[in-house]
């Protein structure tokens, strides 16, 4: 499951779509909309993404992980519109038949996500101002 | 020969629209599409040096040659969070 969606996230589709018999392991990341950024208030996030490309990117990374550790079973899904703190943005889970490598492929794959998935986010703030976030600073305040 | 070009996040914003399409020259690259939007709104190529470019949603250069029905699309810097 590689996929963009508008709807809320509970992790348990990604979960589901990585069980396995032969898993010892199902690593589940889940990123949650946090209240500020370096101390700013946070009112809510706006995530936009351009769907097709980023399914495709989703399953490249699962590609790579099959190559670097031999884990075929990876899922991720990532939220679009706005979202309020405290609300899951994106899942990511990771089967496999040990742990150590799931923790390890599981990382690795929120990494990629954020360097290769094309997901932007808004941030608004609650003094009214809101900006486009890449990943080390704002960079273009609207 | 026609293109359809894709506007994401802050690019949608200052351009005010989140596609179109293009008539191109044959032989057109990305580059003649960034030459183009710059015409419009010089302001953009400021961004160019952070921006990646995607042709049929594979990452391109601005060398990459273009062909009828291609669809294009400039890629902001993409999300947000630290490796932390």
């Amino acid at each position: 499951m590689f996929k963009i969606t508008d709807k809320i996230i509970t992790g348990s589709e990604v979960r589901e779509a990585v069980a396995a018999p032969d898993a010892g392991a199902i690593v589940l990341f889940l990123g949650t909309v946090r209240n500020n950024t370096d101390g700013k208030a946070v009112q809510h996030l706006e995530y936009e993404a351009y769907p097709p490309m980023a399914e495709k990117k989703m399953a490249e990374i699962a590609q790579e992980i099959s190559d670097k550790w031999g884990i075929h079973r990876v899922a991720m899904i990532h939220r679009v519109g706005k979202l309020e703190i405290g609300e899951v943005s994106v899942a990511v889970a990771v089967a496999s038949p040990h742990r150590k490598d799931g923790f390890k492929a599981c990382k690795y794959a929120m990494n990629r996500l954020k360097q290769i998935v094309p997901i932007w986010k808004r941030e608004v703030w609650t003094d009214g101002e809101a900006g486009w976030v890449k990943p080390d600073a704002v960079f273009f305040e609207t | 020969m026609k293109v359809t070009v894709k506007y994401f996040a802050v690019c949608h914003e200052m351009l005010n629209r989140s596609e179109e399409e293009m008539q191109l020259p044959e032989g057109a690259t990305v580059r003649t599409i960034l030459k183009r939007l710059e015409e419009e709104w010089p302001e953009i190529a400021e961004f160019y040096e952070v921006m990646q470019m995607s042709v049929n949603w594979e990452y391109a250069t601005e060398d990459t040659e273009l062909s009828e029905g291609d669809e294009v699309a400039l890629i902001p810097p993409v999300t947000g969070g630290t490796d932390v």
